[in-house]
């Protein structure tokens, strides 16, 4: 099962849980399934980036999430 | 690690492509866009820092000879909340707001009411003519005093995010944000010594030479056309497409050369302003701003209040760390804080540790982007406690940040496990550096510090052709401010096997090359870079299926090397290798134009770390400090074109040796800056700075086929820190507030 | 307001134009001769993007009224190239990549000018204290101070 860590202006979305572990194929999957665990959490979801692997995305769409993958979810970056 | 590859463009330094016309003189900038019948706008600004506006009547004005338009609030549409892209700016609702108040005045300087005239002088008259009615509020000034319970609010429906609880009472305070790991009481229990202190910085302005410009023209179908100078069109387009409620196809914006931009120019001031005005008058409108409106009403970063506790054992290891950080927004919502919060403690591998951080209204204008937004002033302060912490225990300030280091696979402090890195590289250069072996100067001090930045890599587009003789046109989006165009021109020439020489690379305006998001968060050359060797790939692609159709061999029987298709090792066939001009001469009869192209969201932008020291002298007459050297080392991943590479570094510590010893924002009571020119903000010259000298290390990023990682935004963070280390080191004492003034030195030398 | 007929000698071309009397010299040349190379980064002479050369003096163009311009001889960024060729200083201003967005560089390279004009050989000290007007805030002006120096060795050398 990956496992999936939420950073703190999340949890109000997660009901306070801080880090989950599902079993999902790919990052789409990902967000259906924490979706249908916290109704209304795919948007802030969606404003965030998120790094799977080490490898940070702003924008993940299929990337693939394996049974050892860490996924952490995390504030967008901008720059100057 | 990566092994080390010998590229044959890629590496060099060649003359860039806008070159010439940038040392004659030819090359067009934000001013410079002049159109038949134009008309001249300047823009109305609040004379109070806070104020309800109750009444705007531009009718005078408007009856003025000369004058074709007036606007104010009221002429804009109201607008939705929302984000624009992934690039800052803060919400579109409040840029809104911030290009042109509606019912509240919430700076000095902020944009009240704008009008179009046959010339700069009648416009500037007109505006006196315009009748404001203003109720003033007190200015609310001090991030702490904004923080308190019972402080002015700016805006009564601000309710703090990211709380546990709703609450129940507005606040000044916009948004908080925590990241923390372990367990803080334990990390300090094991600490044999801790620092503590708080450090206070002042805004500071991006100060781009170039002011902002802009010249919009709107036909009688209701078109606009704007040319302006901007780190990014695409996301000029969109915001004003949102701020006026106009269709995207509608707008088209070209970006001119840009004056400098740093992050204050990835936000739309003028350009919606300009657009409306156009609408209204029937002709082309120009704005231009004055340097003192650069400085009221744009940029800049916030201000700051960074409290830090930090504990260490003897040998260096840091057992835990604790930040809270408060940054000033300005006007709106959207101080770099998170940024700042995520990048304080990246450097370094640290169990326990909790950051807070909070994001804070005041009536000082809305902050933008500034070269690695948020980080300098969070860092600042951890490294100059570290510095401190050195100190205690006696060790070389070097040894303890190795001792601490973060490496591959360290879990960085927002999160995920870091890729390769270069922080341990960086420490190792700067420990063996001909200027680090040797002595300090009699009578100077030495200051070492470190720094980072994320790196982003978002979206880009890019379109190579393939003219008939063989020679290469780049196409992108990405506006070129600092020799980006050299960049991609190497790219293509090491990825295509074909001269440099031969390739033109343009920035496309948004009618003609497809979406780029801003040129910032030194993701331009890591992310229109890989679309610019993705579209090359795309070619030799083609090459080589027309060479095989040329040679009736399979595809796979045809390889690319050194600019030609040839015969794959292996493969009996007497043919002649047939180069870019041949494939091209002959495009015709095998299928047509030769084009490529490619569109990505660019993921994986490496991180960038630095090291920076420097020597400075402290007079103890004046209090003035004189730089004698100072060295930069970063990691750059690869360096495409070392010397603008260098000149990132360079620049970068430039604006943060300026940030540290010189500049700030000085406000008076009623909230008024008063040091709008650049003759009391003073940014650093040619006589202020020796030679900046510079290492580049170069640790692959893996997810770049040339190894980039973004260099631009690193550089500015170190050096406030190192200033204020040297100080300490030249004066034994220590002064946790920025700039390192010569009052400032004063006062702190006085009280020893 | 009335304007007045100001003549003056741009780059060797003798220049005639009209101008208002409180207009700067910068605005002029801009918006009257369409000499957009001379930038504004100010407009109260701390910048010196604006910088012209007035009978072999180095001026902040946006400091002097054009009026006073009458029977002038200016040198502007668009004069310092000669003919066909770059100038020595824009030849080493493009070799060491001596700018970054470019927008101080046409002020840089006119007071460089009149720099080498009157001292062929400036020490670094001399050139940071000459330029010390000019303001770059991308460079860290390392690049620039070694393009002047370096420019100064080959006109040593033509010479
Ligand atoms: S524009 Fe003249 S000195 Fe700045
Ligand atoms: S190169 Fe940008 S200001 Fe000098």
């Amino acid at each position: 099962m990956a496992k999936v860590v939420f950073p703190d202006h999340l949890l109000t979305h997660t009901g306070g849980e801080r880090e989950i572990e599902v079993a999902v194929a790919n990052y789409r999957d990902l967000l259906v399934a924490l979706e249908a665990r916290w109704p209304g959490v795919r948007e802030p979801l969606n404003k965030a980036a998120v790094a799977i692997d080490g490898q940070i995305y702003q924008d993940a769409f299929l990337e693939p999430i394996g049974a050892d993958s860490e996924v952490f979810f995390m504030s967008r970056i901008e720059g100057g | 690690m990566a092994e080390a590859v010998d590229y044959r463009y890629v590496g060099t330094r060649p003359v860039r492509p806008d070159g010439v016309d940038k040392v004659t003189g030819r090359a067009q900038f934000g001013a410079d866009q002049n159109l038949p019948n134009m008309l001249h706008g300047r823009v109305l600004r609040s004379p109070h820092a806070h104020a309800r506006i109750k009444k705007v009547d531009v009718s005078k004005a408007l009856a003025m000879d000369g004058i074709h338009a007036a606007v104010s609030g009221a002429d804009f549409p109201a607008v939705a909340s929302g984000e624009i892209g992934g690039e800052g700016g803060g919400d579109v609702a409040d840029i809104a707001c911030n290009i042109m108040a509606r019912d509240k005045a919430l700076y000095h300087g902020h944009a009240v009411a704008a009008v179009a005239a046959t010339s700069v002088e009648i416009a500037e008259r007109a505006l006196e003519a315009i009748e404001v009615e203003y109720e003033a509020l007190p200015p609310v000034l001090d991030v702490l005093e904004a923080m308190a319970p019972d402080a002015t609010l700016l805006d009564e429906n601000c309710f703090t995010k990211n709380l546990p609880e709703k609450p129940d009472k507005p606040s000044n305070i916009a948004s908080v944000m925590v990241l923390a790991r372990g367990d803080l009481e334990a990390g300090f229990e094991q600490a044999d010594v801790v620092v503590e202190g708080e450090y206070r910085i002042p805004m500071a302005h991006q100060g781009y030479i170039e002011p902002h410009a802009c010249t919009a023209t709107v036909n009688e179908e209701g078109k606009a056309t704007v040319w302006c100078c901007t780190q990014g069109h695409f996301e000029f387009r969109a915001m004003t497409s949102k701020i006026l409620n106009w269709k995207i196809g509608d707008l088209k914006f070209v970006a001119s050369e840009i004056g400098g931009g740093f992050g204050g120019k990835t936000v739309v001031y003028l350009e919606p302003v300009a657009v409306m005005l156009s609408k209204h008058a029937g002709r082309p409108v120009k704005m231009v701003m004055s340097r003192e409106e650069v400085f009221r009403a744009t940029g800049p970063t916030s201000g700051s209040v960074c409290r830090v506790k930090v504990g260490a054992q003897k040998d260096g290891k840091i057992t835990a760390a604790k930040a809270w950080l408060a940054y000033e927004a300005g006007a709106f919502a959207g101080a770099p804080v998170m940024p700042g919060a995520m990048s304080i403690f990246a450097p370094y591998e640290i169990e326990n540790f909790l950051v807070e951080g909070h994001d804070v209204l005041v009536n000082k204008p809305k902050v933008a982007a500034y070269r690695a937004p948020g980080a300098p002033q969070a860092m600042h302060a951890f490294e100059v406690a570290l510095d401190d912490i050195a100190r205690q225990i006696g060790m070389d300030p070097l040894d303890l940040r190795m001792a601490n280091a973060a490496d591959e696979g360290t879990q960085a402090p927002y999160g995920p496990k870091f890729p390769a890195i270069g922080f341990k590289a960086c420490l190792e250069a700067a420990k063996k550096h001909p200027n680090y072996t040797k002595p300090v100067p009699e009578g100077a001090g030495r200051g070492v510090a470190a720094g980072f930045w994320f790196n982003i890599g978002m979206q880009s587009s890019a379109e190579v052709r393939i003219n008939e003789d063989g020679t290469v046109i780049v196409m992108e989006g990405s506006p070129d401010i600092g020799g980006s165009r050299a960049s991609m021109g190497l790219m293509a020439a090491e990825t295509l096997g074909v001269p440099y020489e031969q390739i033109k690379t343009y920035v496309g305006d948004t009618e003609s090359t497809g979406f780029c998001n801003v040129t910032g968060g030194s993701r331009t050359t890591f992310a229109t870079g890989l679309a610019v060797v993705q579209a090359c790939e795309d070619i030799i692609a083609q090459c080589k299926s027309r060479a095989a159709a040329t040679w009736s061999m399979d595809e796979d029987q045809v390889e690319w090397e050194d600019g030609q298709a040839v015969p794959a090792p292996g493969v009996n066939a007497d043919v002649k290798p047939l180069s870019l001009a041949d494939i091209a001469a002959s495009a015709p009869k095998t299928g047509g134009p030769i084009l490529g192209r490619a569109s990505l969201n660019a993921q994986g932008a490496g991180a960038s770390f630095s090291v920076n020291f420097a020597d400075l002298k402290v007079d103890p007459e004046t209090g003035a400090v004189e730089v004698l050297s100072f060295t930069g080392i970063q990691d750059a991943g690869k360096a495409i074109h070392p010397a603008y590479v260098e000149g990132q570094m360079q620049g970068g510590a430039a604006q943060g040796l300026g940030w540290a010893l010189n500049e700030e924002y000085i406000y008076d009571a009623n909230g008024v800056m008063e040091n709008a020119g650049f003759l009391d903000y003073r940014v650093p010259v040619a006589s202020d700075l020796p030679m900046i000298d510079t290492e580049i290390v170069e640790v692959p990023n893996p997810s770049h086929p040339y190894g980039v990682r973004g260099v631009g935004e690193t550089p500015i963070v170190a050096p406030l820190a190192v200033a204020a280390n040297a100080v300490r080191d030249a004066t034994g004492t220590r002064i946790n507030d920025l700039p390192l003034s010569p009052p400032r030195i004063l006062a702190a030398l006085g009280d020893d | 307001m009335s304007k007045m007929h100001i003549h003056t000698t741009i780059n060797g071309d003798e220049v005639d134009f009209l101008g208002s009397p409180q207009q700067s010299l910068l605005d002029a040349l801009r918006d009257e001769v369409g000499k957009l190379g001379t930038k504004e980064g100010c407009g109260t002479g701390d910048c010196g993007a604006c910088s012209v050369i007035v009978d072999g003096r180095l001026v902040c163009s946006c400091l002097m009224l054009a009026a006073e311009a009458e029977g002038a001889e200016i040198t502007t960024i668009e004069g310092i190239a000669d003919g066909d060729g770059l100038h020595p200083i824009q030849e080493k201003f493009l070799e060491h990549a001596a700018l970054q967005c470019g927008v101080c560089t046409p002020g840089f390279i006119v007071a460089a000018k009149a720099l080498l004009d009157r001292n062929p050989d400036p020490d670094e000290r001399t050139i940071r204290y000459w330029l010390a007007g000019n303001l770059c805030r991308c460079t860290g002006y390392d690049k620039i101070i070694r393009a002047v120096q370096d420019a100064a060795q080959e006109l040593a050398h033509e010479a």
